[in-house]
Parts: C-alpha cells; structure tokens; sequence
C-alpha cells in the first residue's frame, strides 16, 4: 500500500513561542472590529426585514405560483395535470366554465379555486413541468410561515398575488390558434 | 339457445399476419383480426351500430389467391392453403367480411403507412384544446396520435372554423371543431333511439355536425351518444368540467333506477360519485343506459345526506352513537308484543338486505312485512315500469305474492292501534307510500334507514344513516329474472352504514347472534335457505350476472338488436 510521509515542519525558537501568531492573530480580530464599527464591512443580513431574494438565481425553485398574461387573463384552465402529477398531492383544483358573456368565454374552463398545500409542496417543479398552459410557475417566494394549518394552504387569490403577471409566453387562446 | 341446434356455419380460413385462423362466414374483418389479438384501430365502427366506413382508420393490406390463367391450377401447400396475392390498395377492416384462404396484414408497412395518414388528416383542423376537453385521457383521437400519428405537424394554413360550446340539447353539449366525422352519434340517434335529430352539413373539411334546425337532441337515451363519441365533440352536461377522467375510479355495478337492472361502471373518486356510464352486457342493456337513470345519483353527494344516528330528545333529534342508537332501537322493540311492530322494507334493497330483513322481521315476530311498489312508465327501449330494481328479489325473499297489497293493513293497523311501532328501510313513508304525517304520529316508536333526511326521519325515534347503492355490495334480481351484483365504490359519508348491517347489528342486540360478517355471509345464509340461490356464491357471481329465473319478460330494445344482427346489419 501507497503511504505519503508527512515531513513536519522544523519551528523556529521564537516561532515555538507562539507569541508573534498570536499577536497576529488579535491583530486581524481589531481590524475586523474597526471595520465593522465604522461601517465598512456588512457581515448580518437583517433576516427577514432584509430577504435573500437578491442572491437568488432566476431559476430558485421556491413556491409555486399561478400567473396571468398580458391581457389579465388567468392562464391555468383547470385541465388538473399539476393536481395528477403532484408527488405530495399538494394540489386540489376546482374547476368551472366560464360564463358565456365573458371576454374569455371561448377558454371555457378556468379553476373555480386552486388551493396548494404548503405544509405538503416539496417544491419539486414538476407541476411547472407538467403544466400545458405555461400557467403555473414555481418563484422565488420561499419564506412561507403560518400560524395555523389553514393558513398554510395557498388559495387561488395568493397564488395570483404570489405569481404576478408573465409576459412573452405562448398565447395559444388569442384570436388564431 | 345454444349454438349447437343452430345449422352448422361454414368456417372459412384467413391468414391474420402471417397465422391461419378459422372465423365463421360473414365475421366482419375487424371482429376477426380483434378474435386474432390483432386489434385493428378505428373510430366509426361500433359492433351495436351500422358500418358506414367513413373514419378509413381500420385500413388494413389485403389479400386474396390469385386468379390462374386458363389451364393453370393454383398449387395449395402442406397445409391446404392457397398463395395469398396482395392488393396494392388497402380495405377497410370494419365493412368487408371474411372470405376463403384470405390474408390479412395489421402491421404492414402499407397499413402503417395509411394510419399515419389518416391521423394527419384527422388532426389538420382538430382544435388543440386537450387540457379543457372533457375526453382527455379516454380519448381515442390522443390515444391513437400517439400510436400511429407524426407528432408534428406540417400544416401552415389557419384552421378552418366551426361553431363550438353548442347546447344541442338538454343534456349534451357539442365541439364541432372536435369532431371527426364518425357519425356515430348518427347512426345512434337513428338507428337505436329512433330520433334522427344528427347530421351532417357542408363538405370537405367543412363538414360540420349538426342538430336538425328547430330540433334538438332530447330523447331520454341521448347521452349515450356522449360515450359512443371517439373524441370530445359531444360532452355530457352533467359530467362537463366536474373531474378529469383519470382520477375517477372505477366500480363495476348496476343501475338501480328501474327494474331493469341496466349494468354500469361507476367514475367515483374520494367519496364522490362523479359519473355513471354503461357496461356493456348483451342479456340486460346492450351497450346503452336511459339518461335518467345516468343521471341519478346527485342525491348520493346531496347535503340532505345523514351522516350520524340520531335519537330522539326533549330537543329533537340528536347525534348518538352506532352502539347508543341499536341499543335504544333494539330496547325499544323488544317492549312490544308480536304483530305489534311492521316492518317496511323497500324493493330498493339487495337481497341481501331483504333477507336480514325477514330474519329481522322474525326476531320482532312481526308479520306485518311488505315493500313499497314504484310504478313509472315503460318506454319501448330500456326503461321498466317497475321503478323498483328488486321487486323478484323482495317477491322471492320474503315471499310476498303481490308487493304493496300489505301496505293498506299497515296502515290500517296503525290507525286502530294494533300495530304500535314501524321500521322503515330504506323508504320514505311520507311522499312515496303514502302515509301521513297524522299515521306516523299514531306510533309509539319509529325507526327509520335512509340516505337523506326526509319527513319520515324528521318523525322518526331513531334515524339510522344508510348507504346508497354506490356505497354497498349485493345482490339484486331484474326484472328478466338475472342476478346481478352491486358493487361497493366507496364508504358512504360519515357513518354511513350499509342496510344489512344495520339490520344484523338490531337482531344481534334484540339476542340473536348469527355470524355474520360480510354481505357474502348473508349470501351465503341465503342460500342455505332459498332453493333459487343454492349452489350460488356472491363473489363468484360474473360481472353480467347469472340467469337465475324464468320470467318471460322481454326487453324491446335486445329483441331489435337481435333482429338487425340476424339480417347482418350489426355484429352485435
């Protein structure tokens, strides 16, 4: 078997003293200190007034999240491949028709409600994956607290509120198809 | 009617991808190829309807022995067979019988070829409207696409539009920019439901569906033209958006709507029941079910539904415990003396049920037992008279020679005050059997089963919650005498429990233990008991049921299906 030999450096006298490393040492400590009493070196981010969303890459799987389009209209048309897809059955989507004197009327379907458990989402992203509408993304939100178990599920309007709107994705609803 | 006493049919010899096969003369090339294990892929053909040929996807390579030239004499082989020469053009599978030393080739390189072609064109204008249509997922355009279709696409025109989201009427909806020119639902309305309604206008790819102007699609059978439907152009109101197909599990059993027993599959996910479609068995309903009784199951995921038992108080009604419940139920019945209690059982009840029912009856000594009868009107298809799914189970079971006759004597005893206390199953007393409010009131005690509260358990002592056909497992026998097995979808909400435990638990309490456990130990009681049920077992029972009696009762819709498949319109 392959062995290395160690060679231990040989000290110096004043070295085996230890002092002038100390010194050294106590000497980098102050400066630190100097510096960061007088502002020059910012070592705590103030969590959570102050979020590490600035750091994040622009594909951070956080929570996840529907969108709308340019024209508002809610992109997710219930078709429930997330609510089938999701491991954690994170997912509960109602759907609905919309009505037929709505602007969208020819979309048809769109979710009465869309509720995602947080306590259950492993954000995973397969529903992001999944998704053939291009409506559910999963964003950079990822500090999801809650007192209670109720206010950990993510209801239709949260999701929106979390999502915002997305521009430049397909919109295969507008006047061609 | 077995085949033996039919004159013998001439069996003729095919070539099925290179295997001789032996089908009887005049099977259609589709049915042979499916009888191979050859499935041949198409969307026009249905074995209960007509064969039109218009989908061309059942195209298949064709061959037959050649002609010889004068003098020469074809050489057969070891076998007996001929030399197959192959058609350069193919033949539609679905409207061409088999003939004599015939070859056929599901999975050429020509057959192939064609069902990527007619995908293509099948999919040129079809909208891409997979994630709000009600067929994904059970839809055979998706299913074959994958099979046999490109995977892109090469059209660059826009495509061409038609009228979508059309109430044609009622109860179904139809996507004619989905549709794919089958005509099945045609031929359905025409040829099955009597109500040409169905056609088509324009040509080319402008050919659009349409419902006969100042008409509309209302005939008590027309959501069978939902199922039939090989893509999502006619979708069912009811079940439009409700649920995607994927998630809905499925339960083989029967419809309780009328005493035709019709066989069904049950789409239930989580508790729910989302949607009723029929199961095809040639004896009872073909391939088809009324729409009524499709659509009659909402009352199952109603909010009228009882999930507890409940007691009387000083203050109405209170939830009680199963065991809280029989107990006042059974200490309540064990105070009267015999005939002073009746029990009204319901022909809504499996077998099963009706036999703990006459067990019940004897542990009260009671013989005051009957059925509430349910007269509707026969249509000239599917639907009974008899609105009861179980009348010959209750006829048989309980020995009643004319259901509902003793009803007048319940009545009247309780008028008098001979009869003191009454056990509803499953029935309500109130607005079906007629009784009064003024009846019930007479009662010292009243002990009530159903799914729903209703007047009845509004008058009740005790209200016991039952489950709904979806919710338990019998047996039951239609009116041509079949018996058919219900099966369980789910646990019926809270604490539901099915009618012949109820009824078990009350004769355990009122002091007679009897080993029962599970539906198929009063089944397997039952048989003990009646002679019609010996050697039966309920889990053996097939999926199409058993003919069990001889009731010379004839079904119009099988007896014109039969008459179309002996002049060769259908397979059948």
């Amino acid at each position: 078997m392959a062995t290395i030999v160690v060679k231990r450096p040989k000290l110096k006298w004043w070295e085996k003293l230890y002092l002038p490393a100390l010194i050294g040492g106590i000497g980098v400590t102050i400066r630190h200190f100097v510096r960061t009493l007088t502002g020059r070196t910012k070592v705590t981010m103030q969590y959570p007034e102050e979020k590490w969303n600035d750091h994040l890459p622009e594909w951070y799987r956080g929570a996840p999240a529907l969108v709308t389009d340019e024209q508002d209209r809610e992109r997710c048309v219930a078709c429930q491949l997330c609510e089938f897809i999701c491991p954690p059955r994170a997912i509960t989507i109602t759907p609905e028709e919309i009505a037929s004197d709505d602007k969208w009327a020819k979309v048809e379907k769109r979710p009465r409600e869309f509720e995602i458990d947080m306590i259950r989402c492993i954000y995973c992203g397969l529903c992001e994956e999944v998704c053939p509408e291009q409506a559910i993304f999963l964003r950079q939100e990822y500090a999801i607290t809650g007192t209670s178990r109720a206010e950990m599920v993510h209801d239709k309007k949260k999701l929106y509120e979390i999502g915002g709107k997305r521009v430049g994705l397909v919109n295969k609803w507008n006047a061609l198809k | 009617m077995s085949d033996e006493q039919k004159p013998a049919v001439e069996m003729v010899d095919v070539q099925i991808d290179g295997e001789w096969h032996q089908f009887p003369k005049g099977t259609r090339m589709i049915e042979a190829c499916r009888q191979a294990g050859r499935d041949v892929p198409h969307y026009c053909y249905h074995p209960k309807l007509s064969s039109p040929g218009n989908c061309r996807m059942c195209l298949v390579e064709m061959g037959m022995p050649p002609r010889p030239r004068p003098g020469e004499e074809l050489k057969p082989d070891e076998d007996g067979h001929l030399p197959i020469q192959w058609i350069p053009r193919p033949a539609i599978a679905c409207a061409n019988t088999v003939a004599p030393n015939m070859g056929i080739r599901t999975d050429s390189e020509l057959t192939r070829a064609c069902r990527h072609g007619v995908m293509e064109l099948l999919l040129i204008n079809h909208p891409l409207d997979c994630p709000i249509c009600d067929q994904a997922g059970e839809c055979r355009l998706q299913e074959f696409s994958v099979e046999h279709g490109n995977g892109a696409s090469r059209f660059r025109e826009n495509k061409v539009k038609k009228p979508k989201n059309v109430a044609i009427g009622p109860r179904v909806r139809l996507d004619d920019e989905r549709c794919i020119m089958c005509s099945r639902c045609i031929r359905f309305a025409d040829e099955i439901a009597d109500d040409p309604v169905l056609g088509f206008t324009d040509r080319g790819s402008h050919t659009t569906l349409a419902v006969h102007p100042g008409r509309e699609l209302a005939n008590n059978y027309s959501l069978n033209t939902v199922d039939i439907c090989p893509v999502g152009a006619l979708t069912s109101n009811d079940f439009r958006f409700q649920m995607r197909v994927w998630f809905l599990k499925e339960t083989e059993s029967i419809c309780t709507s009328c005493g035709r027993g019709c066989n069904l599959t049950i789409g239930g996910r989580e508790g729910e029941v989302h949607r009723l479609t029929p199961r095809q068995n040639d004896a009872v309903n073909s391939a088809w079910m009324c729409d009524h009784g499709r659509l009659n199951f909402h009352y199952l995921n109603s909010e009228l539904r009882l999930t507890d038992p409940l007691i009387r108080g000083e203050a109405g009604h209170e939830t009680a415990t199963w065991a809280q419940a029989l107990k006042t139920a059974a200490a309540a019945l064990a105070g009267f003396g015999p005939n002073e209690v009746a029990v009204i059982a319901s022909g809504r009840l499996t077998n099963e049920e009706l036999f703990m029912a006459r067990q019940f009856a004897a542990a009260v000594k009671s013989e005051f037992i009957d059925i509430v009868p349910r007269l509707g009107e026969a249509d000239d298809y599917l639907a009974a008279a008899d609105r009861n799914p179980n009348t010959l189970g209750a006829k048989l079971i309980l020995g009643l020679e004319n259901p509902g006759a003793g009803l007048k004597s319940i009545r009247d005893g309780i008028a008098q005050g001979r009869i003191k206390a009454l056990v509803a199953l499953q029935e309500n007393l109130v607005d079906d059997a007629g009784f009064s409010a003024g009846d019930l009131g007479k009662l010292e005690f009243l002990l009530a089963t159903y799914p729903l509260a209703n007047p009845t358990a509004e008058a009740a002592d005790v209200v016991l919650p039952g489950a709904g056909f979806a919710e338990k497992r019998g047996s039951m026998i239609n009116l041509t005498g079949r018996l058919q097995r219900l099966n369980r979808a789910h646990a019926g909400p809270g604490q539901t429990r099915e009618p012949w435990e109820i009824l078990r638990d009350l004769i355990q309490e009122l002091g007679g233990g009897n080993g029962i456990y599970r539906a198929d130990d009063v089944f397997a009681a039952m048989a003990a008991e009646i002679k019609e049920f010996a050697g039966l077992k309920l889990a053996d029972l097939p999926a199409d049921g058993v003919a069990l009696l001889d009731t010379g009762e004839t079904v119009p819709l099988l007896d014109r299906e039969r008459e179309r498949k002996a002049k060769g319109v259908i397979v059948g």
